[in-house]
């Protein structure tokens, strides 16, 4: 078998006395999409934050792609393919939809130590920050100030930023998080089709939209992966039902 | 973003061809208190035009602007002392002497953010201030006088006061285009991007501190030549230069004309300084007046001077 994209392995953090990241391994194959769910409190955040080096762990390692990146400052991250979105939306407010968007395809274009030529006149950065916003189905609103923007097209935009960064990999903590039903709707339609094309980790309450999407499925409860395994396999697990599940009945009712 | 008749670039338009002509008038009206006068405005606005780089555009709030008036004019004053006269060495030192201190300030001071940054610039302008009050040899808490101004072999004579004069406004339009090119460019969309949203900066793989840092010393750098032209405006430079109410006045210069607007910090600076010139004729407690004054207009005008002519048309 060949390598996943993604391998955690006895990743270890704590705050003070507490272990908010209990020995997880984590394997996430190329194409994949793999969610991740637990109970909240359950250090899906912490582990996410330690993916994309906002916070480093204090035992374990992180692989992408066969390279030891646990210690790769953040910034860097990004370069060797490896995206995020925010759980709470994280934009430039007062800049346009195609300048956030534009930024993060000049990101992935070399240094940005260039003084003099006009950067909103450069037309590779500016198509294919156009073509990141067409993807999510926000091209006709690119001049725009993102301030302006609805709480729906924001997070579309989250995504147009990671995708213009050209990533591997794609972490999405809570996508869905303040949508409403027609716009989560729209949101699982877009990553339906994006999953084709990136291998996305998926951090999300919203169980509708994790059942239909996830290829695998890591449960996580008190820093601990539980179980690892397919949807269906998830939602016949006893240990899940009776840690997580049973308090939310949400994937009973559907099962 | 085209260039449209709006009140703002009028008003710019309007103070640009003014500056440019002012000698005009003078030579005229025979008027050379007011050469004199704006000969220190236009010094004083290329350096909140530097400081409105970091500022503004940048959001890093320095404290210790005025440092880099005054290591510019020590550079210029102590080499004249020492016998060089020549511009040629005198001023490349200036900027690189700025560039120096901008580069070992910011490494320091740019790992903190907020207050904490405000303060550490400030410390460091107080140290360069004791520093020069305690060098004996070049006048010490005094001053030192300049007997020769920049000597440019015959192509400018600084002596005159109207060549002076343009040579300070090349430098300030110089400035104000380098500081339009930088803004518009890859680098300064990323230092403005960092002002909004680090968090966000970061995870599209931008190093932050690293854009910081180049921003920050080239606005030290700009302010550096600000200073060269200050000690041959007074022919003497003294640590007072460098005391912290200066920097507070660039910022006020800033704040008062509108932060991150192109031209705004050239209009407060002429605000800042042709008040105080006329309220401290009418009155030794100008500053009574002078306080009240600013405080109205950053509380009613956001974004300044400039920011209230923007509104004008939009009502």
């Amino acid at each position: 078998m060949a390598d996943p994209l993604l391998r955690v392995e006895n990743l270890v953090r704590r705050f003070g006395g507490i272990l908010a990241t209990d020995n997880v391994s984590l394997d996430v194959a190329k194409g994949e999409l793999h969610a991740i769910i637990g109970p909240n409190g359950a250090g899906k955040t912490t582990l996410i934050s330690q993916l994309t080096g906002h916070l480093l762990p204090h035992a374990g390692t992180i692989r992408l792609a066969g390279a030891d990146i646990t210690h790769v400052p953040a910034y860097r991250r990004c370069a060797l393919g490896l995206a995020r979105s925010f759980q709470i939306t994280s934009l430039l407010l007062e800049f346009t939809a195609l300048d956030n968007v534009a930024l993060a395809a000049q990101a992935n274009d070399g240094h940005s130590f260039r003084f003099w030529g006009n950067a909103r006149k450069e037309s590779h950065l500016r198509q294919s920050a156009l073509a990141a916003l067409d993807r999510v189905g926000l091209a006709n609103r690119a001049d725009v100030l993102v301030s302006e923007l609805s709480h729906g097209e924001q997070r579309e935009l989250e995504l147009a930023v990671a995708l213009a960064t050209k990533p591997q990999l794609l972490l999405l903590d809570e996508p869905m998080a303040g949508l409403g039903a027609t716009e989560s709707g729209r949101m699982v339609k877009l990553l339906q089709e994006l999953r084709r094309e990136v291998t996305i980790v998926l951090v999300e309450h919203d169980m509708d939209a994790v059942f239909a999407l996830a290829d695998r499925i890591s449960v996580l409860v008190y820093g601990r992966v539980i179980a690892s395994d397919e949807p269906a396999a998830i939602r016949q697990n006893a240990e899940v039902r009776r840690a997580y599940l049973g308090e939310q009945h949400a994937v009973t009712r559907h099962g | 973003m085209t260039a449209s008749l709006n009140a703002r670039n009028v008003t710019a338009a309007l103070v640009a061809a003014g500056l440019l002509l002012l000698p005009l008038y003078t030579s005229a009206s025979g008027n050379v208190f007011a050469l004199t006068l704006f000969t220190r405005i236009v010094i004083f606005a290329l350096a909140a035009v530097s400081l409105n780089l970091i500022m503004g555009y940048g959001g890093m709030m320095s404290f210790g602007h005025a440092a880099y008036l005054g290591i510019g004019g020590y550079a210029v004053g102590i080499l004249a002392q020492e016998g060089v006269g020549s511009a040629l060495i005198q001023w490349p030192m200036a900027l690189a002497a700025s560039a120096l201190f901008a580069l070992a300030v910011g490494a320091l001071s740019l790992r903190t953010r907020g207050v904490y940054f405000i303060m550490i610039t400030l410390a460091f302008a107080q140290m360069a201030y004791y520093v020069a009050s305690g060098l004996a040899r070049y006048g010490g808490d005094d001053g030192l006088t300049i007997y020769k101004r920049s000597d440019f072999g015959g192509l400018i004579d600084l002596s005159s006061r109207v060549q002076f004069y343009y040579l300070c406004l090349g430098c300030l339009f110089g400035g104000i285009y380098l500081v339009w090119r930088i803004v518009n460019s890859r680098f300064g969309m990323v230092v403005q991007g960092l002002r909004s949203n680090e968090q966000r900066m970061q995870a599209i793989g931008f190093p932050a501190n690293r854009y910081r840092l180049v921003c920050f010393v080239i606005a030290g750098t700009m302010c550096g030549l600000a200073g060269a032209l200050l000690a041959n405006n007074t022919d003497f430079i003294s640590p007072a230069t460098m005391y912290w109410t200066r920097s507070g006045d660039l910022m006020v210069m800033v704040i008062l004309g509108g932060m991150g607007s192109l031209f705004g910090p050239v209009i407060g600076t002429i605000a800042f300084l042709v008040l105080e010139e006329f309220l401290s004729q009418v009155t030794e407690y100008w500053a009574l007046i002078m306080g009240p004054l600013l405080l109205l207009i950053v509380l009613f005008g956001r974004g300044g001077i400039d920011g209230l002519l923007g509104r004008l048309r939009r009502g």
